[in-house]
């Protein structure tokens, strides 16, 4: 059997083992000191065999629906990610378009960045109970500490990108003599596109801090809310193996807008 | 296939200065009082010619073309094209930079069509297709017809400062204006891309004002070097004729013994009568 195809596979093993390797005896070096560590009679934490017996249900099936809140941890994510989406295009939207005007706009970018500067440092869970005394709505508020947590990096960014749009290219739209709606389109918004595009990846993983610390405290269906839910039952096991979905997800939001970047932005080198 | 749409030469009788600097003086207010760049700059430069301006760094050349292109005003006099005073950039002053400044997230073709376009800002599609064929005549005139569709990152320098040079003849402009353009280059490159300009000149007859460093390529290239002195308040120190005749060839040129003697000429004026002190610069 492998005779018939032996050069791809060695090869291809040879590429992969030192990168896969690595990683792999770190995960069982851990897992095996944690086993060691947690394995007294009745310990505080549970040792991994313990999660996996107790979790199991868990683990193998992400996507059952028993009604209310009890789903699948698949489902859960979902969820979660859905008050992400909408929180972080509204984001984008509002955060590019007032980055755009800010940096365009010296008097503007006077008047209002010290106050971009204060905001921006306000942790994203001291907005929700101004969030929920205003809108009276748990979704609506968890929503909006997305909104304001991933409006920052984006509105500072783009507006830093914006006013560094290299003087050559501001020459060549002076010869050619671009109206505003090209300068935009052809010089603008291309040039600041990398320093948008950093702002969306830090606002990503903002996003995904914020959305599980703001489920906690407003319940619902959600990734945030099943880990205080089971805090609440003292469902340890059930804790980490969601912990192990919520780092999952926010390592695979990062890599999407960053490869989402490198698809769009054309840099010069 | 139609011919190449070169720009035809000026049938005036009368030779009035073209292009016309009379007492430009250019200076920045500093804390200090006011800091002189440029003091009292004549030049009148005839349609059709080729000027090269030469001289140390920061004798002001850049900021001389600045006032052409209309990036900048003079403080004193006045810079005039065709009788019209120039006091901003436009399409007919066209710039080819030392470093390109082509748009990276455009390919070739692209680049050159945006200039095309603004100039000519086709209407109806008869227009637009008009100027497609510009754009593409121009990229085969500098020979990157296959290298149409590639951006900027995908080229050589060379190719990229071809691309930059046929988008400004694309253009149109009633004056080239050309910023150390070969600066950048490698020799071997640099010496393809001045046979390439020369030809395309000695062709269209447009008229370029050039900056270099290089006195080789300011004799090979040009009717006449204005050779600047020291900054501050720098103004032109000597203007030299080169009186060979086009079509010119690099190697019969670089053999004739008058060439000898206005390439000593220019480094005599640049090394011995306005030799840079070092401790000041």
């Amino acid at each position: 059997m492998t005779t018939t195809i032996p050069l791809p596979r060695r090869y291809s093993w040879q590429k992969f083992l030192p990168i896969v390797l690595p990683p792999l005896i770190v995960l069982v070096l851990v897992l095996v000191v944690w086993q060691i560590l947690c394995s007294g009679s009745n310990p505080r934490l549970p040792a991994p065999i313990t999660i996996i017996r107790e979790s199991w249900h868990l683990i193998v099936n992400p996507f059952f629906d028993k009604g209310g809140t009890n789903k699948g941890l698949g489902l859960q994510v979902i969820e979660s990610l859905r008050r992400v989406a909408i929180g972080y295009t509204l984001a984008s939207v509002v955060g590019v378009s007032i980055g755009i005007l800010v940096g365009t706009n010296q008097l503007i970018n006077r008047g209002v960045d010290p106050f971009f500067q204060v905001l921006r440092t306000v942790p994203p869970l001291a907005w929700l109970p101004i969030a929920l005394a205003g809108f009276r709505q748990a979704e609506t508020s968890a929503i909006f500490v997305i909104f304001i947590t991933a409006i920052w990096p984006i509105l500072i960014n783009t507006s830093v990108g914006v006013q560094q749009v290299p003087q050559d290219y501001r020459n060549v739209s002076r010869i050619l003599r671009l109206n505003r709606w090209e300068y935009f389109w052809t010089i603008l918004l291309p040039a600041s596109a990398p320093y948008i595009f950093t702002g969306m990846r830090i606002a990503a993983g903002l996003s995904w801090l914020a959305i599980v610390a703001a489920e906690m405290l407003t319940g619902g269906v959600g990734i945030g809310f099943f880990i205080w839910d089971a805090w609440n039952s003292s469902r340890i096991t059930d804790i980490i193996v969601a912990l192990v979905y919520v780092g999952m997800v926010g390592l695979l939001l990062d890599r999407l807008v960053f490869y989402a970047s490198k698809l769009i932005v054309q840099s010069e080198e | 296939m139609q011919s190449l749409p070169l720009p035809a030469p000026l049938q005036s009788p009368v030779e009035l200065p073209f292009l016309e600097l009379r007492d430009v003086s250019k200076f920045y207010p500093t804390s200090k009082g006011n800091y002189t760049v440029l003091q009292g700059v004549n030049l009148s430069v005839q349609s059709g010619e080729f000027v090269s301006i030469i001289g140390h760094s920061g004798c002001g050349k850049t900021t001389l073309l600045n006032l052409v292109a209309g990036f900048t005003r003079p403080s004193q006099g006045f810079v005039s094209l065709e009788n019209q005073r120039i006091t901003a950039p436009g399409p007919d002053r066209m710039v080819v930079f030392q470093n390109y400044s082509l748009l990276p997230w455009l390919t070739a073709y692209e680049n050159i069509h945006l200039g095309v376009k603004s100039v000519y800002r086709p209407q109806n599609a008869t227009e637009k297709r008009r100027v497609r064929q510009i754009v593409e005549e121009h990229l085969e005139l500098v020979g990157l017809t296959d290298a149409a569709h590639k951006k900027p990152k995908q080229l050589s320098g060379g190719m990229k400062q071809r691309v930059a040079i046929a988008r400004a003849l694309a253009m149109r402009p009633q004056i080239l204006l050309l910023d150390e353009p070969f600066g950048a280059l490698d020799p071997i490159t640099r010496e393809e891309l001045q046979d390439e300009l020369l030809g395309i000149w000695e062709r269209t007859k447009v008229t370029v004002l050039m900056i270099t460093h290089d006195v080789d390529e300011a004799i090979y290239l040009s009717d006449r070097i204005v050779m600047m002195t020291n900054g501050p308040s720098a103004t032109i120190g000597e203007i030299l004729t080169i009186p060979f005749a086009h079509p010119r060839n690099r190697a019969r040129l670089t053999e004739d013994p008058q060439f000898f003697t206005l390439r000593n000429q220019c480094l005599s004026f640049l090394y011995e009568r306005f030799a840079l002190d070092i401790d000041h610069d």
